[in-house]
Order: C-alpha cells, then sequence, then structure tokens
C-alpha cells in the first residue's frame, strides 16, 4: 500500500465519515435530553430524497438543503409529538418513522419522476461542489504535505467542513452554555430541572429540533453531495452505524468524531477491496461491513469500558401534580 | 375501577387506530394521484378474491404469524425484541442446514426436524443479545438492531462465500432435496375435495402457525412460566421479591422469541423458496413489531393482525402489479400502524377514557 493509495482512503474516509457524524451529533442532542433516537436513519432517508427532489427541480442545491432540513425536522416533530407530549415508546415511535421514510421516499419519488423510486442525477448547481482551499493548488508539488493539504484536507464540499466544525461546537453548547447543562440535566433528572423552573417539554423539544436539523444535513449531504441523487434506501443502514458510534462515543461530541471516523474507514476500506489480504489472512467485505455493529455490542456489553446511557433516557416525564 | 371498559380496550382502541392509518394511508394514495377507493377494491380481489390470492394471502399470513408472536412474547416479559428480522434470517439457516444435511426421506419427518433447527438456530441468535440484557445491562433494543445487519452480513458471508453450489453465481443454496419438499394447501385440500390453487405458495407451515398461537395462549396464561414472564414484565421488583429469577424469565423470554422468528423460516425456506436465497426475510420480522402491536400482544389479536397483514403484503403486490402504486404503500400503511397503535397510542385513548369516564358520571 503506498502513500497516494492511503490518502485516497483516508479522503473516502471524511466523505463516508461525514453523513455518520452528522447523525451522530443529531442523535447526540436527542438522547442527551432523555429522548432515545432510532429513527435517525429514517429522518436522513426523507432528507435525502427531498433534498434531491427540490434540487433538481429548482436547480439549487441550498433549496435541496433546506427542504431536506424541512422533511427531517417534520419527522423530527412527529416523533417529539409522540415521545414528549403523548408519553409514547420512543423506540416504537422511531420504528415507525424509519418505515415511514422508507415507504413515502420511494412512493413520491415514483410519482414525481416515475423513475423506480429514485430523483434524476443531479448536475452543476444542484449539487454541493468541492471546494478548494486556498493554496492547496500552489502546495500540490510539495512532496508528503501537498497531498496530504491539497487532497485529504481541502477538496470536499461545505457540508463536510460544517460537519466537522459541528464537533467543537456541540462539546461548546453542551458544556460551557446554560442551554447545554439544562440540556444534560433534563436527560439525567429532568425533575430537578422542573423543580428549577425551566420547561422540561421545551428542552426536549429544542433538542429534538435539533436532532432534526442536523439528521436533514446529513440526509442532504448524502443525497446532494456524496452522490449525485436519490436511489431507494440510500442511507443503507447509516442511521444505525451512527447510532452505534453514538454509543461507541459514550454520548460525547469529541468521541464522536473518533468513532464515526473510524467507521467511516471501514466503509472506505470496505468499499475500496472486495476482501481484504492482510499478510495472508483474507478479511472478506462481510467483515468490514459488520465490524461496527460487532465492535459496538462488545463496547455495549462493557468488556472494553462501559457505555452508560443518559439515566433519563427513553423514559417520558410525568410532571408531578 | 378500570378507565375503560374491556371491550373498548381490546377492540376499540386498536380499530380507531386502524381508522386513522386507513385514513391517512388513503391520504398518501390520493396525494399520489390514485383513487384509494378503486385501490382498495383490487387490494380485496387480488388478495382474497381467489383461492390464489388467498393462497398467498395466507402463505404471508403464516410468516407474520410467527414474527408476530416473536415480539409479542418478549413484550410481555417487558423486552422489545426488534431482532426478528435477524433471527428469522439464522432460522432460515437452521432450516437449510437441516435440509442439505440431514437424510430426510419425508416431509411428516422433515417438517419437525426443521421446525426444531430453526428454532433454535433463531434463539441462538436471540441468545446474546438476552444473556447481554441480563447480565450485563446492554440495552435489548440496540443489540438486536445490530444483531440484525450482523445476521445479514454473516448470510451474506455463508452464501457467497460457502454455501453456494460451485459453478452457480446466484447467492443461494442448492434445491432442498425432494423429500423435504413441504405439502401447500392445495395437496392438503384436494383429498377432501376442496379446489385450491395449485401456485400459490401457502402450505402446511399455516397450520403450525395456528398450532404455534395456540401453544403461545397456553404458555402464557395457563402456565407458571407464563406467569412468571407476564409478572416480571408488569413490575420487575414485584416479581424479584416474590422469587422470580429476572436472568432466567429475561434470558427463557428472549429464546422463545427468537425460536419463534426463527420458525418462520419453515414457510418461507422450506414452504416456498425450498432453498436459502439472500434476503429470504423480506421484512417480515419487522412486520413482527406492527402484528404484535396492533394484536395487542395476545396471541389471537397477533393471528387477527397477522391475517390483515397477510391481506395488505399481497394486496399491494397486485397493486403494484397492475397500477403505478409501487409496494412500497404497505410500507406507509405498515408505518402508520405502528405509529398509530404502538407510539402514539395515548392520543387515541386519552380521549377515549375522558369519553367513557363522562359517560360513567351520567350514569
Amino acid at each position: 500500500m503506498d502513500f497516494l493509495t492511503i490518502i485516497q482512503i483516508l479522503d473516502s474516509t471524511i466523505r463516508l465519515a461525514t453523513p455518520l457524524l452528522l447523525a451522530c451529533l443529531a442523535g447526540l442532542y436527542s438522547e442527551r435530553a432523555g429522548v432515545f433516537d432510532i429513527g435517525l436513519e429514517g429522518k436522513m432517508l426523507a432528507a435525502a430524497f427531498l433534498s434531491a427532489a427540490v434540487a433538481y427541480v429548482s436547480g439549487s442545491v441550498w433549496l435541496g438543503l433546506l427542504a431536506g432540513i424541512g422533511a427531517s425536522v417534520v419527522l423530527a416533530m412527529v416523533h417529539g409529538l409522540a415521545s414528549i407530549t403523548f408519553r409514547g415508546n420512543q423506540l416504537i415511535s422511531g420504528v415507525a418513522i424509519n418505515f415511514l421514510a422508507a415507504g413515502l421516499t420511494v412512493l413520491v419519488a415514483q410519482s414525481w419522476f416515475q423513475q423506480g423510486g429514485r430523483t434524476p442525477s443531479l448536475m452543476g448547481g444542484a449539487r454541493f461542489e468541492p471546494i478548494t482551499l486556498p493554496f492547496a493548488d500552489a502546495l500540490s508539488g510539495v512532496p508528503f504535505l501537498g497531498p496530504i493539504y491539497g487532497d485529504l484536507i481541502s477538496g470536499h464540499s461545505v457540508l463536510v467542513y460544517l460537519a466537522f466544525a459541528l464537533v467543537p461546537t456541540t462539546w461548546w453548547v453542551l458544556f460551557r452554555t446554560r442551554f447545554g447543562l439544562r440540556l444534560r440535566a433534563v436527560g439525567e433528572n429532568p425533575a430537578a430541572v422542573d423543580t428549577a423552573g425551566v420547561s422540561v417539554t421545551r428542552l426536549r423539544y429544542a433538542a429534538v429540533l435539533i436532532c432534526g436539523v442536523l439528521c436533514g444535513i446529513a440526509g442532504a449531504y448524502l443525497a446532494t453531495g456524496l452522490q449525485a441523487g436519490f436511489v431507494k434506501d440510500m442511507t443503507a443502514g447509516r442511521g444505525f452505524i451512527a447510532l452505534a458510534a453514538l454509543i461507541f462515543a459514550k454520548w460525547r461530541p469529541w468521541n464522536s468524531l473518533w468513532a464515526c471516523l473510524l467507521f467511516g474507514l471501514l466503509q472506505a476500506v470496505a468499499l475500496r477491496y472486495q476482501n481484504l489480504d492482510l499478510g495472508g489472512v483474507v478479511i472478506p467485505v462481510q467483515v468490514m461491513d459488520v465490524l461496527p455493529y460487532i465492535l459496538t455490542v462488545i463496547f455495549l456489553a462493557g468488556f472494553v469500558g462501559k457505555a452508560i446511557p443518559p439515566r433519563a433516557g427513553g423514559e417520558p416525564y410525568v410532571k408531578e401534580r | 375501577m378500570d378507565k375503560m371498559p374491556r371491550w373498548a380496550e381490546v377492540f376499540l382502541v386498536p380499530l380507531i387506530s386502524l381508522l386513522l392509518a386507513a385514513v391517512l394511508s388513503a391520504l398518501v394514495i390520493l396525494a399520489i394521484g390514485e383513487n384509494p377507493w378503486a385501490a382498495v377494491k383490487m387490494m380485496v380481489s387480488g388478495a382474497l378474491g381467489s383461492t390464489y390470492g388467498w393462497g398467498y394471502t395466507l402463505y404471508y399470513t403464516t410468516n407474520f404469524i410467527f414474527t408476530g408472536l416473536a415480539v409479542a412474547v418478549a413484550y410481555h416479559a417487558r423486552l422489545f425484541n426488534i431482532g426478528g428480522e435477524g433471527q428469522a434470517m439464522l432460522g432460515g439457516l437452521g432450516v437449510a442446514l437441516a435440509c442439505l444435511y440431514l437424510p430426510l426421506p419425508h416431509w411428516l419427518i422433515a417438517l419437525p426436524v426443521a421446525a426444531i433447527g430453526a428454532a433454535l438456530f433463531g434463539a441462538a441468535w436471540a441468545l446474546i443479545p438476552a444473556y447481554l440484557q441480563a447480565k450485563r445491562g446492554s440495552h435489548i433494543v440496540i443489540t438486536t438492531i445490530m444483531f440484525n445487519f450482523i445476521a445479514a452480513g454473516l448470510l451474506n458471508y455463508l452464501l457467497v462465500n460457502l454455501m453456494r453450489p460451485v459453478g452457480s453465481m446466484d447467492p443461494a443454496t442448492d434445491k432442498f432435496p425432494e423429500g423435504t419438499h413441504l405439502p401447500t394447501l392445495h395437496d392438503l385440500l384436494a383429498p377432501i375435495g376442496i379446489e385450491f390453487s395449485k401456485a400459490a405458495p401457502a402450505n402446511v407451515t399455516f397450520i403450525v402457525g395456528l398450532l404455534a398461537c395456540l401453544v403461545v395462549w397456553l404458555l402464557l396464561w395457563r402456565t407458571r412460566l407464563g406467569y412468571e414472564i407476564r409478572a416480571f414484565g408488569h413490575s420487575e421488583p414485584a416479581a424479584v421479591y416474590a422469587g422470580i429469577n429476572p436472568v432466567k424469565i429475561t434470558m427463557i423470554a428472549m429464546l422463545i422469541s427468537g425460536g419463534l422468528a426463527g420458525m418462520m423460516a419453515v414457510n418461507n425456506v422450506m414452504g416456498e423458496a425450498e432453498r436459502l436465497v439472500m434476503n429470504a426475510v423480506e421484512g417480515a420480522g419487522f412486520i413482527g413489531i406492527a402484528v404484535a402491536l396492533m394484536g395487542r400482544n395476545h396471541p389471537f389479536g397477533v393471528l387477527i393482525a397477522a391475517l390483515l397483514f397477510g391481506f395488505l403484503y399481497q394486496g399491494g403486490a397486485e397493486l403494484a402489479l397492475w397500477t403505478s402504486i409501487p409496494r412500497e404503500l404497505i410500507v406507509v400503511i405498515q408505518a402508520l400502524v405502528i405509529l398509530f397503535t404502538g407510539a402514539l397510542d395515548h392520543m387515541v385513548r386519552m380521549p377515549l377514557e375522558r369519553l367513557f369516564l363522562a359517560f360513567r358520571k351520567g350514569a
């Protein structure tokens, strides 16, 4: 494996880790506030479809992004309605949202575009184009650093940089602002927050809303950045890998970044090599595909460190009278 | 005092949830420019208008009975088994191994052997999540989701690399030998003079499914173990105080659940495909969630809900064949049913409870 191959794999890692990271941070806000969300997958899928559809029709990727966020937020509000207002089972609601998105996207895509549940390919301004960072071309001749800066760091779409910038932002919001403190408190002990005179309902809705926005960006990136258009079930379990990453990261922002990069790397390797030959030992592609899930199960089992979820996670809050 | 009479709890609440789901589905059909009434008529005639339609409806029903019962049994122990899909995949592996590598001369022998293989493999796939939930407190929902994906990877590997016959490009096993072929409803009904479509895949497993409903009902409401499972589901501290071992109940409930999900494979792998193919389960494991929710986790409720979803599935296939409405319409309906009967249960229930209370005060 030469240097350029490594650069290419890492470059693809960054692109594949981006939707995972966005969805993972989305789940982080929601679950830290005590609302479990296994509907990340569905929200991403809905956003992927609507962003691609609107971007194709309008020719503007930014309108597409907005529409994608809108679709995701609508589903997030359904989740909020079920799990906060009506105190339903958050897991069942998540399952419903996943199926709703899986069905509706194909149904509507077929009705609008008649291409077997996909959108037409996006071109030009309907896609997020890669951004060349300053001096990338000038440095391209420099050995070693040139490719690292020019290929690995530069040349991604704006959403990639946004996703990575969201990691410190999320850390700052959660651990350095009053809103973040309350958000975390509402996931650990909502009664205490309520006693302090802060609305549990409003905080949880805010968290679910942020979750919707971030899932929307993740889905839009899938359909308009990573690929050129929507195809049926294009999230392909990414929402669940993001969920796995979230557990792997113990519900912490910086850990989320490392977990998503790790899982992104696995995807990048699986994409490039059908079967990876490591000095005589052949690792089949299926192992790479399922490794995130296996790692998460091992991690959940508590054999390597312990993943402790927010204490009030999954519990609807009932105000005492 | 109960807030609602029992009949309202058992029939009215699911019915209203179902109506809400139906109305929204009709709106979806309208929105994509089709006529909902025509769609319903086509679904009814396609799924119930001929023995061919019934044959498919009952075939799907059989799948959903098993996956629905699987979710229901776990639910009584307050465990949400989302892993029916993976457990049914592994059940398929058990069936395939039994049919391909054991000498099974006649279906009367092959059926119980394959069913045991399916149940064992399905239960084995629920074992690790069950153990992790019982002993290490890892959330069963997350682990069973992960195990669905691991199962898909495992089956993919086995079919592509190991079980595929030499020279075949298709990632599937060989055809099962003649002796393991299950009789279809046509074969069973012909001797007693009832004409049933020969082409439809409904087979003897449907009867096994009906028996399974009965056995699960007996287990849950007529045995000590069933009582322990339900007691544990109602209140873990109370159950522990009464001397019920939570680890044991969690493990047993999940193993039964996984075994039931696995037994679905007798229907689809052995009864229909007669070989193990990739993605044989086709989402039936997830439909089990909707079926159990709609059937209020009662075996007979599950049976009725499975019949409804069997009808929707076959009707949806007919729609996809004759109109421009894709099969995914069923996924939407399924999602709405899960949403209204599961997550938004309180939304349906609260106004009803108020209504009944108001009536009672007036009386």
